[in-house]
Protein backbone atom coordinates (compact mmCIF):
# COMPACT_ATOMS: atom_id res chain seq x y z
CA UNK A 1 0.00 0.00 0.00
CA UNK A 2 1.76 3.16 -1.10
CA UNK A 3 1.67 6.57 0.98
CA UNK A 4 -0.98 8.90 -1.28
CA UNK A 5 -0.95 12.71 -0.17
CA UNK A 6 -4.46 14.34 -0.48
CA UNK A 7 -3.77 17.75 -1.16
CA UNK A 8 -1.88 16.90 -4.49
CA UNK A 9 -3.07 15.79 -7.97
CA UNK A 10 -1.96 12.85 -10.18
CA UNK A 11 -2.11 11.67 -13.66
CA UNK A 12 -2.03 8.29 -15.16
CA UNK A 13 1.35 8.36 -15.58
CA UNK A 14 2.16 8.10 -11.60
CA UNK A 15 3.32 12.16 -11.49
CA UNK A 16 1.82 14.01 -8.75
CA UNK A 17 1.48 17.66 -9.10
CA UNK A 18 1.19 20.42 -5.82
CA UNK A 19 0.10 23.79 -6.69
CA UNK A 20 2.23 26.18 -4.69
CA UNK A 21 1.10 29.89 -3.24
CA UNK A 22 2.79 31.78 -5.87
CA UNK A 23 0.94 29.86 -8.56
CA UNK A 24 3.93 27.83 -9.88
CA UNK A 25 3.28 23.84 -9.91
CA UNK A 26 5.91 21.29 -8.14
CA UNK A 27 6.13 17.93 -10.04
CA UNK A 28 7.63 14.76 -8.56
CA UNK A 29 6.68 11.00 -9.20
CA UNK A 30 4.46 8.92 -6.50
CA UNK A 31 4.93 6.81 -3.89
CA UNK A 32 3.63 3.48 -6.32
CA UNK A 33 6.22 4.99 -9.33
CA UNK A 34 9.21 4.72 -7.09
CA UNK A 35 8.26 1.40 -5.88
CA UNK A 36 8.26 0.25 -8.77
CA UNK A 37 11.39 1.55 -10.26
CA UNK A 38 13.47 0.48 -7.68
CA UNK A 39 16.76 2.04 -6.22
CA UNK A 40 17.01 5.28 -8.37
CA UNK A 41 20.48 6.18 -9.52
CA UNK A 42 20.34 8.51 -12.30
CA UNK A 43 17.47 11.36 -12.70
CA UNK A 44 18.04 13.33 -16.18
CA UNK A 45 16.77 17.03 -15.62
CA UNK A 46 15.07 19.56 -17.85
CA UNK A 47 16.87 22.94 -18.70
CA UNK A 48 15.72 25.86 -16.91
CA UNK A 49 13.48 27.92 -18.84
CA UNK A 50 12.22 24.80 -20.85
CA UNK A 51 9.42 25.26 -22.18
CA UNK A 52 7.01 21.61 -22.29
CA UNK A 53 3.67 20.44 -23.35
CA UNK A 54 1.41 18.51 -21.67
CA UNK A 55 2.29 14.95 -21.75
CA UNK A 56 5.75 15.82 -23.32
CA UNK A 57 8.94 14.62 -22.21
CA UNK A 58 10.42 16.50 -19.35
CA UNK A 59 12.84 14.41 -17.45
CA UNK A 60 14.18 10.43 -17.27
CA UNK A 61 14.34 8.60 -13.87
CA UNK A 62 16.65 5.90 -13.88
CA UNK A 63 16.84 2.79 -11.80
CA UNK A 64 19.15 -0.48 -11.60
CA UNK A 65 16.36 -2.01 -13.88
CA UNK A 66 14.82 0.73 -16.09
CA UNK A 67 14.89 3.83 -17.13
CA UNK A 68 11.54 5.76 -17.59
CA UNK A 69 10.67 9.46 -19.07
CA UNK A 70 8.55 11.73 -16.74
CA UNK A 71 5.81 13.10 -18.29
CA UNK A 72 5.02 16.98 -17.80
CA UNK A 73 1.32 16.66 -16.56
CA UNK A 74 0.48 20.02 -17.57
CA UNK A 75 1.98 23.11 -20.38
CA UNK A 76 4.15 25.33 -18.95
CA UNK A 77 8.03 26.56 -18.07
CA UNK A 78 10.40 25.30 -16.06
CA UNK A 79 11.19 27.58 -13.70
CA UNK A 80 13.02 25.03 -11.17
CA UNK A 81 14.60 22.19 -11.11
CA UNK A 82 15.89 19.72 -7.82
CA UNK A 83 19.48 19.80 -8.48
CA UNK A 84 20.00 17.67 -5.71
CA UNK A 85 18.84 15.25 -7.42
CA UNK A 86 21.88 14.88 -9.42
CA UNK A 87 24.49 13.56 -6.41
CA UNK A 88 21.36 11.95 -4.61
CA UNK A 89 18.87 10.24 -7.12
CA UNK A 90 17.69 8.12 -4.10
CA UNK A 91 16.08 10.89 -2.32
CA UNK A 92 12.70 10.32 -4.49
CA UNK A 93 13.29 6.84 -3.08
CA UNK A 94 13.08 8.00 0.67
CA UNK A 95 10.87 11.21 0.14
CA UNK A 96 9.45 11.05 -3.26
CA UNK A 97 6.23 13.80 -2.22
CA UNK A 98 8.81 16.22 -0.10
CA UNK A 99 12.51 16.68 -0.81
CA UNK A 100 11.74 14.03 -4.11
CA UNK A 101 10.41 16.92 -6.26
CA UNK A 102 11.38 16.65 -9.32
CA UNK A 103 10.53 20.36 -10.99
CA UNK A 104 9.00 23.57 -10.63
CA UNK A 105 6.38 24.63 -13.58
CA UNK A 106 4.83 27.67 -14.04
CA UNK A 107 1.55 26.91 -16.03
CA UNK A 108 0.99 27.89 -19.28
CA UNK A 109 -1.78 26.31 -21.32
CA UNK A 110 -3.05 23.40 -21.34
CA UNK A 111 -3.66 21.78 -17.56
CA UNK A 112 -4.11 18.20 -19.20
CA UNK A 113 -6.03 15.28 -17.75
CA UNK A 114 -5.41 15.28 -13.97
CA UNK A 115 -6.67 12.85 -11.48
CA UNK A 116 -7.96 13.49 -7.72
CA UNK A 117 -6.61 11.09 -5.00
CA UNK A 118 -9.39 8.98 -5.26
CA UNK A 119 -9.25 8.26 -8.95
CA UNK A 120 -5.61 7.88 -8.27
CA UNK A 121 -6.32 5.46 -5.84
CA UNK A 122 -8.91 3.85 -7.84
CA UNK A 123 -5.96 3.28 -10.60
CA UNK A 124 -3.76 2.05 -8.28
CA UNK A 125 -6.24 -0.75 -6.94
CA UNK A 126 -7.12 -1.73 -10.77
CA UNK A 127 -3.46 -2.00 -11.22
CA UNK A 128 -2.86 -4.54 -8.53
CA UNK A 129 -6.27 -5.87 -8.86
CA UNK B 1 22.70 -25.80 -23.89
CA UNK B 2 20.96 -27.13 -27.14
CA UNK B 3 21.08 -24.26 -29.90
CA UNK B 4 18.60 -26.71 -31.96
CA UNK B 5 15.43 -24.54 -33.34
CA UNK B 6 12.04 -25.93 -32.68
CA UNK B 7 10.49 -29.22 -34.21
CA UNK B 8 7.16 -29.15 -35.95
CA UNK B 9 5.87 -30.62 -32.92
CA UNK B 10 6.94 -27.64 -30.53
CA UNK B 11 5.59 -24.91 -33.01
CA UNK B 12 2.17 -27.11 -33.39
CA UNK B 13 2.21 -26.78 -29.61
CA UNK B 14 3.09 -22.99 -29.46
CA UNK B 15 0.53 -22.16 -32.28
CA UNK B 16 -2.32 -24.33 -30.44
CA UNK B 17 -1.32 -22.01 -27.34
CA UNK B 18 -2.20 -18.63 -29.08
CA UNK B 19 -5.13 -19.86 -31.43
CA UNK B 20 -3.29 -19.54 -34.42
CA UNK B 21 -3.69 -22.64 -37.45
CA UNK B 22 -0.10 -21.48 -39.06
CA UNK B 23 2.47 -19.48 -38.91
CA UNK B 24 1.32 -17.27 -41.39
CA UNK B 25 -1.75 -16.54 -39.31
CA UNK B 26 0.64 -14.37 -37.41
CA UNK B 27 1.72 -11.83 -40.27
CA UNK B 28 -2.19 -12.08 -41.22
CA UNK B 29 -1.64 -8.21 -40.89
CA UNK B 30 0.01 -7.41 -43.36
CA UNK B 31 -1.76 -6.75 -46.77
CA UNK B 32 -1.75 -9.33 -49.14
CA UNK B 33 -0.66 -6.78 -52.04
CA UNK B 34 2.75 -6.24 -50.06
CA UNK B 35 3.44 -9.89 -49.58
CA UNK B 36 5.89 -11.35 -51.67
CA UNK B 37 6.92 -14.95 -53.09
CA UNK B 38 10.33 -14.23 -54.52
CA UNK B 39 12.79 -11.99 -55.12
CA UNK B 40 14.11 -10.47 -58.01
CA UNK B 41 17.66 -10.81 -58.83
CA UNK B 42 18.55 -13.41 -56.15
CA UNK B 43 20.02 -16.28 -57.67
CA UNK B 44 18.96 -19.78 -56.60
CA UNK B 45 21.05 -21.46 -53.34
CA UNK B 46 24.06 -23.06 -53.75
CA UNK B 47 25.92 -25.83 -52.09
CA UNK B 48 29.08 -25.46 -49.85
CA UNK B 49 31.09 -27.15 -52.88
CA UNK B 50 29.74 -24.43 -55.23
CA UNK B 51 29.88 -21.78 -52.83
CA UNK B 52 33.58 -22.23 -51.99
CA UNK B 53 34.59 -22.57 -55.66
CA UNK B 54 32.48 -19.05 -56.57
CA UNK B 55 34.27 -17.33 -53.78
CA UNK B 56 37.64 -18.85 -54.24
CA UNK B 57 37.65 -17.19 -57.99
CA UNK B 58 36.08 -14.54 -56.79
CA UNK B 59 38.90 -13.57 -54.27
CA UNK B 60 41.47 -14.66 -56.96
CA UNK B 61 39.97 -11.78 -58.70
CA UNK B 62 41.78 -9.42 -56.09
CA UNK B 63 45.35 -10.83 -57.00
CA UNK B 64 47.79 -9.17 -55.17
CA UNK B 65 48.32 -5.47 -56.16
CA UNK B 66 50.58 -3.07 -54.78
CA UNK B 67 48.36 -0.69 -52.45
CA UNK B 68 48.70 2.97 -52.17
CA UNK B 69 45.15 3.84 -51.43
CA UNK B 70 43.91 4.88 -48.45
CA UNK B 71 40.98 7.58 -47.91
CA UNK B 72 39.50 6.14 -45.08
CA UNK B 73 40.67 2.10 -44.74
CA UNK B 74 44.59 1.51 -44.59
CA UNK B 75 46.62 -1.00 -45.10
CA UNK B 76 48.87 -2.22 -42.06
CA UNK B 77 50.65 -4.83 -40.73
CA UNK B 78 48.72 -7.32 -38.84
CA UNK B 79 51.42 -9.24 -36.87
CA UNK B 80 50.05 -13.42 -37.02
CA UNK B 81 49.21 -13.60 -33.17
CA UNK B 82 46.43 -11.05 -33.85
CA UNK B 83 44.14 -13.59 -35.68
CA UNK B 84 45.84 -16.89 -34.49
CA UNK B 85 44.36 -15.34 -30.94
CA UNK B 86 41.45 -13.66 -32.02
CA UNK B 87 40.15 -17.15 -33.88
CA UNK B 88 40.26 -19.06 -31.10
CA UNK B 89 37.75 -21.05 -29.50
CA UNK B 90 37.21 -18.64 -26.88
CA UNK B 91 37.24 -15.53 -28.56
CA UNK B 92 35.25 -16.18 -31.91
CA UNK B 93 32.28 -14.55 -31.87
CA UNK B 94 30.68 -11.36 -33.23
CA UNK B 95 28.36 -10.91 -29.55
CA UNK B 96 28.43 -10.51 -26.26
CA UNK B 97 26.29 -13.58 -25.13
CA UNK B 98 23.18 -13.61 -23.60
CA UNK B 99 24.04 -13.70 -19.65
CA UNK B 100 27.03 -11.29 -20.05
CA UNK B 101 28.56 -11.86 -17.03
CA UNK B 102 29.11 -15.59 -17.88
CA UNK B 103 31.52 -14.28 -19.95
CA UNK B 104 34.14 -12.81 -17.98
CA UNK B 105 36.79 -13.51 -20.41
CA UNK B 106 35.07 -11.36 -23.45
CA UNK B 107 33.79 -8.57 -21.01
CA UNK B 108 37.32 -8.19 -19.50
CA UNK B 109 38.47 -7.94 -23.33
CA UNK B 110 36.16 -5.30 -24.28
CA UNK B 111 36.55 -3.32 -20.47
CA UNK B 112 40.66 -3.80 -21.76
CA UNK B 113 39.45 -2.55 -25.64
CA UNK B 114 37.56 0.65 -24.00
CA UNK B 115 40.61 1.17 -21.91
CA UNK B 116 42.69 1.54 -24.42
CA UNK B 117 40.79 3.51 -26.77
CA UNK B 118 40.44 5.52 -24.08
CA UNK B 119 43.89 6.55 -23.67
CA UNK B 120 44.06 7.30 -27.58
CA UNK B 121 42.22 9.56 -27.09
CA UNK B 122 42.19 11.43 -24.37
CA UNK B 123 39.31 11.12 -23.31
CA UNK B 124 36.78 9.51 -20.12
CA UNK B 125 34.75 6.68 -21.42
CA UNK B 126 34.53 4.51 -24.65
CA UNK B 127 31.52 1.88 -25.68
CA UNK B 128 32.02 -1.72 -27.01
CA UNK B 129 32.87 0.06 -30.62
CA UNK B 130 29.91 0.76 -33.38
CA UNK B 131 29.60 -0.37 -36.72
CA UNK B 132 31.96 1.61 -39.00
CA UNK B 133 32.82 5.11 -38.93
CA UNK B 134 30.76 6.54 -40.80
CA UNK B 135 27.79 5.44 -38.70
CA UNK B 136 29.97 6.53 -35.92
CA UNK B 137 29.83 9.96 -36.82
CA UNK B 138 25.58 9.27 -37.17
CA UNK B 139 25.47 8.55 -33.83
CA UNK B 140 27.85 10.83 -32.41
CA UNK B 141 25.43 13.94 -33.85
CA UNK B 142 22.67 11.95 -32.46
CA UNK B 143 24.17 11.67 -28.85
CA UNK B 144 25.60 15.42 -29.53
CA UNK B 145 21.55 16.77 -30.02
CA UNK B 146 20.60 13.99 -26.96
CA UNK B 147 23.35 15.98 -24.61
CA UNK B 148 23.36 19.68 -25.56
CA UNK B 149 19.82 20.39 -24.70
CA UNK B 150 20.77 24.13 -24.38
CA UNK B 151 20.59 24.04 -28.22
CA UNK B 152 17.78 24.82 -29.89
CA UNK B 153 19.48 24.01 -33.53
CA UNK B 154 19.66 20.63 -35.12
CA UNK B 155 22.42 22.13 -37.60
CA UNK B 156 25.80 20.11 -37.62
CA UNK B 157 28.29 22.05 -39.09
CA UNK B 158 31.37 20.11 -40.51
CA UNK B 159 35.22 21.12 -40.71
CA UNK B 160 36.39 20.33 -44.60
CA UNK B 161 38.51 17.89 -43.69
CA UNK B 162 35.68 14.96 -42.62
CA UNK B 163 35.34 12.32 -45.11
CA UNK B 164 32.45 13.10 -48.00
CA UNK B 165 31.10 9.19 -47.33
CA UNK B 166 31.14 9.67 -43.52
CA UNK B 167 29.11 12.82 -44.40
CA UNK B 168 26.87 11.25 -46.88
CA UNK B 169 26.30 7.98 -43.88
CA UNK B 170 25.50 10.44 -41.47
CA UNK B 171 22.51 12.17 -43.28
CA UNK B 172 21.57 9.09 -44.64
CA UNK B 173 20.96 7.62 -41.12
CA UNK B 174 20.24 11.37 -39.29
CA UNK B 175 19.20 13.27 -41.20
CA UNK B 176 15.55 11.81 -41.11
CA UNK B 177 15.86 12.73 -37.22
CA UNK B 178 15.65 16.53 -38.18
CA UNK B 179 19.76 17.08 -38.47
CA UNK B 180 20.95 18.30 -40.68
CA UNK B 181 25.26 18.48 -41.76
CA UNK B 182 26.72 21.73 -43.58
CA UNK B 183 30.31 21.91 -44.73
CA UNK B 184 32.72 24.73 -43.73
CA UNK B 185 34.41 26.46 -46.61
CA UNK B 186 37.57 24.89 -47.45
CA UNK B 187 41.08 27.22 -48.28
CA UNK B 188 41.65 25.94 -51.64
CA UNK B 189 45.33 25.84 -51.11
CA UNK B 190 45.50 24.41 -47.75
CA UNK B 191 42.73 22.19 -48.05
CA UNK B 192 41.43 23.36 -44.34
CA UNK B 193 39.43 25.49 -43.15
CA UNK B 194 38.99 28.96 -44.54
CA UNK B 195 40.67 31.24 -41.92
CA UNK B 196 37.85 34.16 -41.38
CA UNK B 197 34.96 32.08 -42.15
CA UNK B 198 34.18 30.82 -38.35
CA UNK B 199 30.82 32.99 -38.20
CA UNK B 200 30.08 34.20 -35.50
CA UNK B 201 26.56 34.32 -35.43
CA UNK B 202 26.38 30.46 -36.38
CA UNK B 203 24.15 28.22 -33.69
CA UNK B 204 25.43 24.76 -34.66
CA UNK B 205 24.44 22.20 -32.21
CA UNK B 206 27.82 20.31 -32.60
CA UNK B 207 30.55 20.62 -35.23
CA UNK B 208 32.51 17.75 -36.41
CA UNK B 209 36.41 18.30 -36.97
CA UNK B 210 38.72 15.46 -38.98
CA UNK B 211 42.50 14.78 -37.95
CA UNK B 212 44.04 14.28 -39.99
CA UNK B 213 41.71 15.31 -42.90
CA UNK B 214 40.06 13.49 -45.34
CA UNK B 215 42.95 14.40 -47.84
CA UNK B 216 45.76 14.01 -45.45
CA UNK B 217 46.37 17.26 -44.18
CA UNK B 218 46.70 18.45 -40.37
CA UNK B 219 43.87 20.93 -39.24
CA UNK B 220 44.12 23.79 -36.89
CA UNK B 221 41.76 21.59 -34.46
CA UNK B 222 42.47 23.83 -31.44
CA UNK B 223 40.77 26.80 -32.96
CA UNK B 224 37.72 25.50 -34.16
CA UNK B 225 37.40 23.19 -31.13
CA UNK B 226 37.15 26.63 -28.88
CA UNK B 227 35.57 28.34 -31.47
CA UNK B 228 32.29 25.75 -31.33
CA UNK B 229 32.21 25.81 -27.78
CA UNK B 230 32.01 29.35 -27.87
CA UNK B 231 29.36 29.33 -30.20
CA UNK B 232 27.05 26.64 -27.20
CA UNK B 233 28.06 23.96 -29.89
CA UNK B 234 29.76 20.39 -29.00
CA UNK B 235 32.51 19.43 -30.42
CA UNK B 236 32.74 15.68 -32.33
CA UNK B 237 36.61 14.52 -33.07
CA UNK B 238 36.80 12.32 -35.97
CA UNK B 239 40.84 10.92 -36.09
CA UNK B 240 42.44 7.83 -37.58
CA UNK B 241 43.44 5.46 -34.35
CA UNK B 242 46.99 4.95 -35.78
CA UNK B 243 47.29 9.16 -35.95
CA UNK B 244 46.45 8.94 -31.91
CA UNK B 245 50.01 7.68 -31.28
CA UNK B 246 51.90 10.73 -32.39
CA UNK B 247 49.01 13.17 -32.66
CA UNK B 248 47.30 15.73 -29.98
CA UNK B 249 44.31 13.53 -28.83
CA UNK B 250 40.80 14.97 -29.30
CA UNK B 251 40.20 15.04 -25.06
CA UNK B 252 43.04 18.10 -25.29
CA UNK B 253 42.34 19.96 -28.50
CA UNK B 254 41.94 23.43 -27.72
CA UNK B 255 40.88 24.74 -23.77
CA UNK B 256 38.50 21.95 -23.20
CA UNK B 257 39.10 19.39 -25.28
CA UNK B 258 36.67 17.93 -27.74
CA UNK B 259 33.59 16.17 -26.04
CA UNK B 260 32.96 13.21 -28.14
CA UNK B 261 35.30 11.30 -30.60
CA UNK B 262 34.92 8.49 -32.90
CA UNK B 263 36.53 6.81 -35.84
CA UNK B 264 37.45 3.94 -37.92
CA UNK B 265 38.96 1.07 -36.08
CA UNK B 266 40.01 -1.32 -38.57
CA UNK B 267 43.54 0.43 -39.12
CA UNK B 268 43.92 -1.18 -35.90
CA UNK B 269 44.53 -4.95 -37.18
CA UNK B 270 41.69 -5.63 -38.98
CA UNK B 271 42.47 -6.53 -42.50
CA UNK B 272 41.16 -4.58 -45.76
CA UNK B 273 39.36 -7.35 -46.94
CA UNK B 274 37.03 -5.56 -49.83
CA UNK B 275 35.62 -3.13 -47.45
CA UNK B 276 34.65 -4.98 -44.40
CA UNK B 277 33.89 -5.93 -41.46
CA UNK B 278 35.30 -3.31 -39.63
CA UNK B 279 33.94 -1.15 -36.80
CA UNK B 280 34.06 2.25 -35.11
CA UNK B 281 35.15 3.45 -32.15
CA UNK B 282 33.31 6.41 -29.99
CA UNK B 283 34.61 7.68 -26.80
CA UNK B 284 33.29 10.78 -24.81
CA UNK B 285 33.13 13.16 -21.94
CA UNK B 286 31.88 11.60 -18.60
CA UNK B 287 29.22 13.92 -18.60
CA UNK B 288 27.75 12.83 -21.89
CA UNK B 289 27.99 8.92 -21.11
CA UNK B 290 24.48 8.43 -20.27
CA UNK B 291 23.69 9.70 -24.09
CA UNK B 292 26.43 7.73 -25.31
CA UNK B 293 25.21 4.42 -27.62
CA UNK B 294 25.88 0.94 -27.84
CA UNK B 295 27.29 -0.98 -24.91
CA UNK B 296 29.54 -0.19 -22.23
CA UNK B 297 31.68 -2.86 -19.79
CA UNK B 298 32.59 -1.83 -16.45
CA UNK B 299 35.24 -2.99 -13.30
CA UNK B 300 33.16 -3.87 -10.51
CA UNK B 301 33.44 -6.26 -7.54
CA UNK B 302 31.60 -9.62 -6.78
CA UNK B 303 29.86 -10.40 -3.09
CA UNK B 304 33.69 -11.29 -2.77
CA UNK B 305 35.25 -8.45 -3.01
CA UNK B 306 36.77 -10.35 -6.11
CA UNK B 307 37.45 -8.25 -9.08
CA UNK B 308 35.16 -9.02 -12.31
CA UNK B 309 33.22 -7.42 -15.29
CA UNK B 310 29.23 -6.04 -16.33
CA UNK B 311 27.74 -4.39 -18.67
CA UNK B 312 27.60 -1.21 -17.20
CA UNK B 313 24.66 2.01 -17.46
CA UNK B 314 22.42 -0.53 -19.44
CA UNK B 315 19.19 1.32 -19.03
CA UNK B 316 20.36 3.47 -22.17
CA UNK B 317 20.13 0.18 -24.51
CA UNK B 318 16.79 -1.23 -26.47
CA UNK B 319 16.47 -3.83 -24.18
CA UNK B 320 15.29 -1.49 -21.47
CA UNK B 321 14.50 1.52 -23.11
CA UNK B 322 12.92 -0.03 -25.88
CA UNK B 323 11.84 2.81 -28.54
CA UNK B 324 13.59 5.84 -26.31
CA UNK B 325 17.04 3.89 -26.26
CA UNK B 326 20.23 5.91 -27.37
CA UNK B 327 20.37 3.82 -30.49
CA UNK B 328 19.61 0.32 -31.67
CA UNK B 329 23.11 -0.43 -31.46
CA UNK B 330 24.48 -3.46 -29.45
CA UNK B 331 27.78 -5.38 -29.72
CA UNK B 332 28.14 -5.54 -33.08
CA UNK B 333 31.39 -5.64 -34.23
CA UNK B 334 32.99 -7.62 -30.79
CA UNK B 335 35.36 -9.65 -32.95
CA UNK B 336 37.06 -7.10 -35.05
CA UNK B 337 37.38 -5.52 -31.67
CA UNK B 338 39.13 -8.40 -30.30
CA UNK B 339 41.38 -8.26 -32.82
CA UNK B 340 42.27 -4.59 -32.12
CA UNK B 341 43.02 -5.41 -28.36
CA UNK B 342 45.43 -7.86 -29.61
CA UNK B 343 47.27 -5.34 -32.02
CA UNK B 344 47.22 -2.46 -29.45
CA UNK B 345 48.25 -4.89 -27.00
CA UNK B 346 51.09 -6.31 -29.06
CA UNK B 347 52.57 -2.88 -30.51
CA UNK B 348 52.02 -1.06 -27.33
CA UNK B 349 51.67 2.67 -27.50
CA UNK B 350 55.35 2.93 -29.07
CA UNK B 351 54.79 0.34 -31.67
CA UNK B 352 51.73 2.11 -32.85
CA UNK B 353 53.60 5.41 -32.88
CA UNK B 354 56.33 3.85 -35.06
CA UNK B 355 53.67 2.50 -37.24
CA UNK B 356 52.67 6.08 -37.30
CA UNK B 357 56.04 7.63 -37.93
CA UNK B 358 57.38 5.22 -40.63
CA UNK B 359 53.71 5.73 -42.47
CA UNK B 360 54.43 8.96 -42.41
CA UNK B 361 57.96 9.00 -43.50
CA UNK B 362 57.09 7.15 -46.87
CA UNK B 363 54.12 8.96 -47.77
CA UNK B 364 56.49 12.36 -47.77
CA UNK B 365 59.11 9.81 -49.72
CA UNK B 366 56.67 8.63 -52.08
CA UNK B 367 54.99 12.61 -52.37
CA UNK B 368 58.74 13.98 -52.65
CA UNK B 369 59.30 10.95 -55.98
CA UNK B 370 56.04 11.52 -57.63
CA UNK B 371 56.52 15.29 -57.86
CA UNK B 372 59.39 14.89 -59.60
CA UNK B 373 57.57 14.07 -62.11
CA UNK B 374 56.62 16.85 -64.84
CA UNK B 375 52.97 17.22 -64.41
CA UNK B 376 52.60 16.36 -60.91
CA UNK B 377 52.20 18.73 -57.73
CA UNK B 378 51.37 18.74 -54.87
CA UNK B 379 47.38 19.47 -54.27
CA UNK B 380 47.90 21.67 -50.87
CA UNK B 381 50.72 23.03 -49.24
CA UNK B 382 51.30 22.42 -45.42
CA UNK B 383 52.22 19.31 -43.21
CA UNK B 384 50.41 15.99 -43.82
CA UNK B 385 49.98 12.46 -41.80
CA UNK B 386 50.19 9.47 -44.00
CA UNK B 387 48.41 10.59 -47.00
CA UNK B 388 48.71 12.92 -49.38
CA UNK B 389 46.89 15.06 -52.71
CA UNK B 390 48.06 15.12 -55.92
CA UNK B 391 46.93 17.58 -58.59
CA UNK B 392 47.47 15.71 -62.22
CA UNK B 393 48.02 17.80 -64.92
CA UNK B 394 45.29 14.68 -66.99
CA UNK B 395 42.06 12.82 -66.17
CA UNK B 396 42.91 10.78 -62.83
CA UNK B 397 41.02 7.43 -63.82
CA UNK B 398 43.28 6.60 -67.34
CA UNK B 399 46.26 7.10 -64.88
CA UNK B 400 45.11 4.44 -62.58
CA UNK B 401 43.32 2.21 -65.19
CA UNK B 402 47.76 2.59 -66.48
CA UNK B 403 49.00 1.56 -62.71
CA UNK B 404 46.11 -1.00 -62.30
CA UNK B 405 47.22 -3.18 -65.41
CA UNK B 406 50.96 -2.74 -63.91
CA UNK B 407 49.64 -4.31 -60.83
CA UNK B 408 49.43 -1.05 -58.64
CA UNK B 409 46.27 0.33 -56.81
CA UNK B 410 47.77 4.18 -57.27
CA UNK B 411 45.42 6.22 -54.81
CA UNK B 412 41.91 7.05 -54.56
CA UNK B 413 40.43 9.86 -57.61
CA UNK B 414 39.60 12.98 -55.56
CA UNK B 415 38.06 14.53 -58.44
CA UNK B 416 34.31 13.69 -57.04
CA UNK B 417 34.93 14.76 -53.58
CA UNK B 418 36.68 18.31 -54.17
CA UNK B 419 34.32 21.32 -54.52
CA UNK B 420 36.41 22.63 -57.89
CA UNK B 421 36.78 18.61 -59.11
CA UNK B 422 39.96 19.12 -61.34
CA UNK B 423 41.81 15.67 -61.66
CA UNK B 424 42.99 15.02 -58.11
CA UNK B 425 44.82 11.91 -57.07
CA UNK B 426 44.94 10.97 -52.91
CA UNK B 427 47.89 8.73 -51.99
CA UNK B 428 49.30 6.90 -49.31
CA UNK B 429 52.26 4.71 -48.37
CA UNK B 430 51.87 3.15 -44.78
CA UNK B 431 54.74 1.07 -43.24
CA UNK B 432 53.79 -1.77 -45.06
CA UNK B 433 55.56 -0.40 -48.29
CA UNK B 434 59.50 -0.76 -48.41
CA UNK B 435 61.65 2.06 -49.97
CA UNK B 436 61.82 -0.50 -53.61
CA UNK B 437 57.71 -0.36 -53.46
CA UNK B 438 57.57 3.27 -53.55
CA UNK B 439 60.13 3.56 -56.19
CA UNK B 440 58.36 1.07 -58.30
CA UNK B 441 55.30 3.20 -58.14
CA UNK B 442 57.05 6.60 -58.54
CA UNK B 443 58.88 4.67 -62.02
CA UNK B 444 55.92 3.12 -63.31
CA UNK B 445 54.14 6.49 -62.81
CA UNK B 446 56.73 8.40 -64.84
CA UNK B 447 57.02 5.84 -67.39
CA UNK B 448 52.55 6.45 -67.66
CA UNK B 449 53.20 10.43 -67.89
CA UNK B 450 55.77 9.79 -70.57
CA UNK B 451 53.59 7.49 -72.81
CA UNK B 452 51.58 9.10 -75.19
CA UNK B 453 48.41 7.22 -74.07
CA UNK B 454 47.79 9.29 -71.09
CA UNK B 455 49.31 12.53 -72.08
CA UNK B 456 47.86 15.74 -70.83
CA UNK B 457 45.31 17.69 -73.42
Amino acid sequence: MSELPGDLQYTSDHEWLRREDDGSVTVGITDHAQSALGDLVYVELPEVNQEVEAGGDMAVVESVKAASDVYAPIAGTVVAVNDALSDDPEVINNDPYGDGWIVRLEPGGDEGDLLSPDAYQALLDELES
Amino acid sequence: MPFIPHTDDDTREMLDAIGAKTIDDLFDEIPAELMIDSLDGVPDAMSEMEISRLMRERAAMDGAPLCFIGAGAYEHHIPQAVWDIATRGEYYSAYTPYQAEASQGTLQTIYEYQSMITELTGLDVSNASLYDGASGLAEAALMAVRGNRKAKSRQVLLAPGVNPAYARVAMAIAGSQGLTFDYLPMNPSTGNLEPGSLDDDAEPVAVVIQQPTFTGTLEDVDRITDWAHARGALVIAIANPTSLAVLKAPGHWGENGADIACGEGQPLGVPLSSGGPYFGYMTCKQQHVRQMPGRIIGRTTDLEGKPGFTLTLQAREQHIRRSKATSNICTNQGLMVTAATIYMSLLGIDGLAAVARQSVGNTARLAAGLTSIDGVERLFEGPCFHEVALKLDRPVAPVLEALAARNILGGYDLGADLPDGGNALLVCATETKTGADIDTYVETMREIFTSPLTQSA
